[in-house]
Parts: structure tokens; sequence; C-alpha cells
């Protein structure tokens, strides 16, 4: 019951930056380009998420709380929320449909291209999330669900390549994604696979051979 | 009846005029930050005496190559601003640049000339006839304005100059002061100070002008005060703001930009809709209010003045 509680109050609080943008919207407070203060805004709000998404397994594995994992999907499904919301917020707003301009910008630019593909793998991982698939799928779906990893480095990558000079954002979030992933790297399970390998090639017969002569 | 002569006060009594500025300054900043604390929301009537911007300028004429659009309105002119000195975002200029102090100042012209000379502001701001300038500006991040300079042409100043045959260039450099530029202290942004530079040629069209005002008013701290280049057929940023020096030199001068940016950033920087930034397209733009793209203009639709300095020049390579 108490986590229930908790989980509406998750799911409200991850509408404050949805709440926030549109009082701005409604005070007038979106500034000489609203157009880019909304796609910053939401392009922002995308990458948060698949950092805090990220921080849930770590969090879990530290601090013992084994239900973090329960927020697990609906924070995922923030991320891929914002991310619909940048992405039609470029696609309408800032290109208003334009699609030839928009396929050319694809194409074209490495920036657009990274963060359009980052885009199109949250999908399959968004409809892959209900526990009914996640049953369906097994192992696969933890498999398929790793490419998170690759879509919040994605989503880094792209805000790194879209700024002009002042790198300190993504370098913020380049970090922070760093962190969760190296923390993943080294986590246990994975130090132990590192160990057994390397004792493996200890004994391996080229290691022998190379031993006997 | 006895009359007291006054005593004449002693040279180590006066406050240093460094110091007192940057009492002045602080008091400023004590004022402002107190005034947010109760609430108020536009301290204006705070600030620093030597914030003249919104006082009106006097005796402005009307210029026949003004264009004939819409100017964008003030608050969208002074609140979204690239001026990297006071951050990086399009909102801290008008936040931060409150620390800017447009008086006292100067501007040295020097190098190849045979009058090289200090100005002070208001000295250089009779040099020549103020004018209005209603001029499109269009920043390299693909949106525009159009902005009612008042200014004067750059040219009133070089004739002045007396240019010796060397000077083939003229290089332009902002003021570097950190207490007054925060942005200034860190090196995540650009190699402070900001230069710019234009050819002697580009300097002397009729369409270069330097400003000391918009909208009629003194230049609002954001937009570059006290003075400032525009030279309306390039991207923004070559239109350099708050100018403590230009100089004249032989060798083409290396600009902020193109140090922080070989590749991405050139010299001329004309306004170009058939070559790109490497990262975004340049065909089209946003102008600020409006909310369809507009087709960008070659060299910002003052080809007709202008293409002639480019002529058998190759502008993909020359961007």
């Amino acid at each position: 019951m108490k986590l229930k509680i908790f989980k509406v109050a998750v799911f409200l609080t991850s509408l404050t930056p949805l709440a926030l943008l549109g009082w701005f919207a409604l005070t007038d407070n979106l500034g000489a380009n609203p157009i880019e203060v909304i796609t910053h805004w939401t392009g922002d709000s995308t990458i948060i998420f698949l950092l805090i998404t990220l921080t849930v397994t770590p969090l879990r594995k530290l601090t013992g709380w084994k239900d973090a994992i329960q927020f697990r999907r609906m924070l995922g499904l923030f991320a891929f929320f914002y991310g619909c919301l940048h992405f039609t917020t470029y696609i309408w707003l800032d290109q208003f449909f334009d699609f030839p301009g928009i396929l050319k910008d694809v194409a074209k630019r490495p920036f657009i291209t990274i963060g359009f593909a980052s885009f199109i793998f949250l999908i399959p991982l968004a409809v892959t999330s209900t526990s009914a698939m996640v049953r369906r799928l097994g192992k696969r779906w933890q498999k398929l669900h790793r490419m998170i990893y690759f879509i919040a480095a994605g989503g880094v990558i792209h805000y790194w390549w879209l700024v002009k000079k002042d790198i300190r954002w993504p370098l913020i979030f380049g970090v922070v994604l760093g962190v969760l992933l190296l923390y993943r790297f080294w986590s246990t399970q994975s130090l132990a696979k590192i160990a057994g390998r390397f004792r493996r090639l200890q004994v391996s017969p080229v290691a022998q051979k190379v031993q006997s002569q | 009846m006895l009359i007291k002569k006054p005593s004449d006060i002693k040279a180590s009594e006066i406050t240093p005029k460094e110091l007192f500025l940057n009492r002045r300054r602080f008091m400023a900043q004590m004022a402002i930050a107190g005034a947010a604390v109760a609430g108020l929301t536009s301290p204006d009537f705070l600030l620093p005496s030597d914030a003249r911007a919104g006082e009106k300028l006097a005796n402005v004429q009307k210029s026949p190559l003004s264009i004939n659009e819409t100017p964008t309105p003030l608050k969208d002119i002074t609140g979204y601003n690239n001026f990297y000195e006071f951050g990086t975002d399009k909102y801290s200029p008008s936040r931060y640049a409150k620390s800017l102090m447009p008086r006292p100042w100067s501007v040295a012209v020097e190098g190849e000339v045979n009058n090289p000379k200090r100005y002070d502001i208001d000295e250089l701001m009779k040099l020549a006839p103020i004018e209005e300038r209603i001029y499109r500006l269009r920043c390299v991040e693909a949106w525009s304005m159009v902005i009612p300079w008042i200014g004067f042409p750059l040219n009133a100043l070089i004739k002045r100059a007396e240019p010796t045959g060397k000077a083939k260039y003229v290089e332009f450099t902002t003021l570097y002061d950190p207490k007054q530029m925060p942005e200034q202290r860190s090196r995540m942004s650009l190699f402070w100070p900001y230069v710019e530079g234009l050819r002697i040629d580009e300097a002397n069209h009729p369409l270069a002008i330097l400003a000391v005002g918009l909208y009629g008013e003194m230049l609002p701290n954001q937009n570059g005060a006290p003075v400032r280049l525009v030279v309306p057929w390039k991207y923004g940023f070559k239109s350099i703001k708050s100018i403590v020096k230009i100089r004249f030199v032989e060798q083409q001068p290396s600009t902020a930009w193109m140090k922080a940016n070989p590749s991405e950033y050139g010299f001329y920087s004309n306004v170009n809709p058939a070559v790109d930034h490497p990262r975004w397209s340049q065909a089209t733009e946003r102008r600020i209010g409006e909310f369809s793209k507009r087709k960008t203009l070659p060299f910002n639709g003052y080809g007709d003045q202008v293409a002639s300095l480019y002529q058998g020049m190759d502008l993909r390579k020359y961007f």
C-alpha cells in the first residue's frame, strides 16, 4: 500500500518538467525563441530520465532496497515520453513536417542522426515494457533492454555535438552516465567474470605451451 | 570676523578612481541583491549610475540605408542575446550584464595609422552625426531579428585615423575584465578577450557601423554597451560588442571563433544560405517572433550593396 502511494508520488513528480513547461507557456515566459526553449527542455528531460532509470539498479544494489526495481519501468517510460515530446517538437514546431528537409537533416547532420537513432531504438524498449512482454521474452528481454546503455550514450553525444562551444552540460551528463556504466562494469558479477576469464587464460594451451618452453 | 580658508584635500585622501568605482559597483550589487530579496521585480532604479541604457539619444537622423521591415520588439532584442562574456546561454546576458560599467570608457585606435588616438566614449559618439539604421541581424545559429540600431559609419572613424598603406585589416577587441564580465574567468567557452576583424574595404563599406544605441536609446549592456560593431551582411558574431580597441594591421587577424573552431567559423562569415555550418543548415532561419522559418538571403539580403567586395572569391573556401 505504502509502495503504491510512493509510486503515485514518483509519477506526479516525473510530470514536473512538463508542468513547468506548460506553466512557462501560459505565463508567456518562454522568452524570445519559445520553440528553442521547448526543444531544449524536452531534450534535457529525456536525458535526465534516461540517467535516472539507469540509477535504479545501482541504487538497489548499493542500498539493498529491493523495491527500487518497482520504479524502473515507470521512469524508463517517462524517458520515452519526454523523448516523444522532444521528437514531436522537432518534427512539428521546428521543421513543420517538412519531411524532405527532415530526411536531409537526419542523413547529413551527425548530431541529428544519432539523436534520431537513439529515439528509434527507444521504441522497442517501450513496446516490450509490459509484464506480459517481460514474461514472453524471458532472457532475451534483458538482452534487448541493455540497449538503453547505447541509447543513453547516444543521447549524450547528440547533445555534445549540438553545442557550439560550451560543453559543460553534455559533459556533466556524460560523467554521470560514465559513472553509472562503470558501476555496472565493476559490479561484483562482472568482476567475477573478468577474474574467471583471467584464470582460464592462465591455464589455456597457449599459456601452457609458453610456460613449458 | 575670521573666515577660515578651507583646507586643501590631501592627495592621499582622495579615493583612487579604481576603488571608488569598485565601491559603487559593490553598493549597486548589494542594492540589487537586497531588492531581489525584498521581492522587487524591477530594481532598475538601483542600477549603477554608469548604466545609461534607456537614456534617449538626441538628434538621431533617419538613414536611407534602413530596411523597411518591422523591428523585433525591444524586450526580445534585449532579452535574447549571445554575449558569452556573461554566460553562454541566451538569457544570461540580460541577467548578468549589469556588472558591466559602460562609463567611463575609452576606445584606443592604433596600429598602422597616422593618427592613433584614445577616444573617450562621449567624444567618439560625436565623431559623426548619429543615425538610425534598421538592419536585419542573422545569427549563425539560424535565428534572426530586425534591429533599429543607432550609430555612425565606421568609415568616419577610419577617415580620422588615416590608415597607412600597410593597413590591410582592422582588428577589434572587446574589454577584458573578469570583474565586469564574469564568464571570462572560464576557459570552457572562448579565448579571451573576444577579437574580431574585417578587411579594410569591408570596414570602409557604408553599411558597417559603430552602434551606440538601439530603439532611439543608449545601448543596453547586454547588447554591447557602450559601443559595438554592426556588419549586417555577416553572421552576428562578427559584430563585436563592448569594444575597447580598434587596431589597423597588415595580417589577417585571428578571431575568437576561428580560434575556438577553425573548421566551423571562418574569417569572412558572410551570411550564405548555400554554405551550411558543418553541423546545421544555413538555408533557412527563424525570425524571432515568427512561427515558420523563412529563407535566408545571400549576404543577409544586402547582396546588391556588398557582393562586389567578394568578386572572384570562392565563398565556399572563404566561408
